[in-house]
């Protein structure tokens, strides 16, 4: 409706809602230094925040690509990652130092994802058509017996467990001392300690840190997912979301590669919480994951993606963007007009940018 | 011949018990849980009457959206919203007891409506994922009820009374206090019989949307909204106008939620401003459900059934979750798995029957195809 007004062709193709974000964030860039904020400062945690979501940004793409719709049911995948971690505390593999921690975490994970995820999608297979809204409350049915078990599971690392009673896991676990950082820590650009090193001062830019191995995991994955799709498997999974008719005519089992799509995203996901929590440095459980969901759809959907169709740059620029909005609203909001906004802003932006997706008309996905 | 209808009586037995599945499986755990939990069969008795008397009046207005085929309506919440904004404004006037409500009732109205017309707009563009746009609408509402309630009132919208208002001069304190008005239209007509309190014109209000509900049904407008749930094409060429009559249902939900909501905080005795309505939604689907509807048929005796069955699981749950596990939260949460089963469950069982159907229709067109081919080579 609102593509009927005349738009150059070049702001046509980024569509409207992108266009406004984007401006947006345009403006609070550009209002920055006017309100006395640093702005290294802010593109430091721009780039601190794209490193911890960018891999769960990323976990929508498969389903996306091969006709699953928005994959509300990430949790799935968030609670792998959870297991993954938590039994990597338990079993006290820092003992070997952060980093084999981390990559325990991943592959402990992994059998949990592969099993999730192909449960899940054994099931969506058997509702095509009704994909996003059973992926909600999948997800918000596992979380809540989630919450039961970690109540109940024979947890006893005691950085984990309550103090007093000894059973039933924290809500929010430190990971001081497990992997708190390894990625980010890994090949860090830190301008503080050159300028220390090079004894010169670079102003402002001391503030600027770049973790840089979060981001060469994010590009490695990207690159991999890049490169899935560009094989046979990846082709036919892109095919089976743009006409599932015509891949099955062309010979093509869409029930696998439906599930294999959505093993992949289950399995993203699980990685992508856990860098996100070495980048927060906390593990967080119970009705945590739910809060993972909107913000990692809505990334992707302001990025340029449709129900049906996403990119790797739709992912790299949709969570620029979001995290982007994210970050700086709070800090401008708060010196412009000394409230704070964001929380708002941030709701009506993501649900709506949602709407916007789900309400065009869109092939596939029916 | 025969033999064929024995084997379909025998599938509709089937059927029915599959029909049945949830209420029967809620039964059961209610029956194992009363007995964990150690209540008294009067204080259980009081709470559901209580609990009833609340909730009916917003599970039963989901039937409208179900009556059109647009699935569960989880953008009830926006006619909450509406009521929550009216309860505001009246609380700030200082207009209490009965008049209060019906004034909050009447002024839900507006805003209700208006929501449920956007709501209603927007599904009718999404054809096929209503059930998720009203999902993510009433999320989306959600950031503009925080909005307004937050940041308008008391700065643009006046509001007189600083006890409502937060410290820094706008916007609405985390609760407002209804006490003036707490269970005044349940204690107007109250009959007390053996320490069970009964909330009678609660109850004759909701018997009153139960007869609007009956007799809708046999309107003009009720027949139009039950045939664009059957067949959305068919209605259309029969000369409905669909859309209309889509967005009229989400409407009439909309504006009796608000009703539902006032009736259901004047039940609490406070309004929680940011998360009143947050649950609402989901427990009145969950209690729908467990009614044993379905997302394109629901009766109001499944109404009925669920709010007491889910009500009463949700009151045992955490005392019988101690009993087995020895910690309540283990029972906080287990009620919450089951509301949320159920909703899965019940979706799960909706799309798979549609495909089932679609195949099965699809089937039966080829077979007739291929019968006609046949005849006209022969």
């Amino acid at each position: 409706m609102l593509e009927a007004i005349v738009l150059p062709p070049v702001l046509k193709k980024m569509g409207y809602p992108r266009l406004i974000i984007s401006g947006f964030l345009l403006i609070l860039f550009i209002m920055t230094p006017f309100v006395g904020i640093s702005l290294p400062m802010q593109i430091t945690n721009i780039i601190n925040r794209f490193s911890w979501n960018a891999v769960l940004v990323l976990a929508m793409v498969p389903m996306i690509h091969s006709g699953c719709g928005l994959n509300f049911g990430i949790p799935l995948g968030i609670l792998a990652g959870l297991l993954g971690g938590t039994i990597s505390i338990q079993l006290g593999f820092e003992r070997f130092g952060g980093p084999v921690s981390f990559l325990m975490a991943v592959l402990i994970a992994t059998p949990f994802a592969v099993l999730f995820g192909g449960g899940y999608g054994t099931l969506l297979n058997r509702i095509k058509g009704g994909e996003m809204m059973i992926a909600t409350y999948v997800g918000f049915s596992t979380i809540s017996f989630m919450c039961m078990m970690w109540l109940i599971l024979p947890y006893s690392s005691p950085t984990m467990v309550y103090g007093l009673s000894g059973n039933g896991l924290r809500p929010t676990i430190s990971l001081d001392g497990f992997y708190n950082q390894v990625l980010a820590s890994f090949l860090e650009i830190d301008f503080a300690k050159i300028a220390r090193a090079l004894n010169i001062s670079l102003g402002a830019l001391e503030d600027i840190k770049i973790p840089t191995g979060s981001l060469l995991l994010f590009a490695l994955l990207a690159f991999l997912m890049w490169a899935f799709l560009h094989t046979k498997t990846g082709t036919a999974m892109t095919a089976v979301g743009s006409n599932p008719n015509f891949a099955r005519a062309a010979g093509i089992n869409v029930d696998r590669i439906r599930t294999l799509s959505v093993i992949m995203s289950t399995w993203l996901g699980a990685v992508g919480i856990l860098i996100y929590q070495q980048g927060f440095g906390f593990l967080q459980l119970y009705n945590a994951p739910n809060n993972m969901t909107m913000p990692t759809v809505a990334a992707i959907l302001i990025g340029g993606a449709l129900v049906n169709k996403a990119s790797i740059a739709n992912v790299i620029i949709g969570t620029i963007l979001f995290q982007g909005m994210v970050t700086m609203t709070p800090t401008i909001m708060n010196a412009v007009i000394h409230t704070d906004m964001s929380e708002v802003i941030r709701i009506i932006v993501s649900q709506g940018m949602i709407l916007y997706a789900l309400t065009r008309k869109t092939e596939g996905s029916k | 011949m025969s033999n064929k209808k024995s084997a379909s009586s025998g599938r509709t037995l089937l059927d029915t018990a599959r029909n049945h599945a949830v209420p029967i499986m809620f039964i059961i755990i209610c029956a194992i849980f009363i007995p964990m939990a150690g209540f008294s069969p009067s204080y259980l008795l009081n709470e559901i009457i209580t609990r009833m008397g609340r909730n009916l009046f917003l599970v039963l207005c989901l039937l409208f959206p179900i009556m059109a085929g647009m699935g569960l309506n989880f953008a009830m919440t926006l006619g909450a919203m509406g009521a929550e904004i009216a309860v505001i404004l009246v609380a700030d006037w200082q207009i209490w007891g009965i008049p209060g409500v019906v004034l909050a009732m009447i002024l839900s109205i507006p805003f209700s409506a208006f929501l449920g017309f956007i709501c209603g707009t927007l599904q009718n563009m999404a054809k096929g994922r209503e059930m998720i746009t009203s999902y993510i609408m009433n999320y989306f509402i959600g950031g503009w009820y925080q909005f307004v309630v937050l940041y308008v009132m008391g700065s643009v919208v006046p509001i007189i009374h600083a006890s409502i208002m937060l410290p820094r001069g706008y916007g609405i304190r985390n609760t407002v206090s209804l006490l003036h008005m707490r269970q005044c239209l349940d204690d107007l007509l109250a009959v007390r019989i053996g320490g069970v309190k009964i909330p009678v014109l609660t109850f004759i209000l909701v018997g009153l949307l139960c007869l609007f509900i009956v007799w809708f049904r046999r309107t003009k407008l009720g027949q139009d909204m039950r045939a664009v749930g059957q067949d959305m094409q068919v209605a259309k060429d029969a000369g409905i106008n669909v859309d209309r009559t889509r967005v009229i249902s989400v409407v009439m939900s909309t504006v009796f939620a608000g009703f539902g909501m006032v009736i259901y905080l004047q039940n609490m005795g406070n309004l929680p401003t940011y998360t009143g309505h947050a649950q609402i939604g989901m427990f009145c689907i969950a209690a729908l459900l467990i009614g044993g509807a379905s997302v394109e048929r629901a009766s109001i005796g499944n109404a009925f059934l669920g709010v007491v069955l889910f009500h009463l699981m949700f009151i045992v749950a955490p005392n019988a979750g101690a009993f087995i596990t020895g910690d309540t939260m283990v029972g906080e949460y287990f009620r919450v798995f089951l509301s949320y089963g159920v909703i899965t469950v019940a979706l799960i069982m909706y799309e798979a029957k549609k495909r089932m159907n679609k195949s099965r229709a699809g089937r039966e067109l080829a077979e007739a195809q291929t019968r006609m081919r046949e005849e006209a080579g022969r």
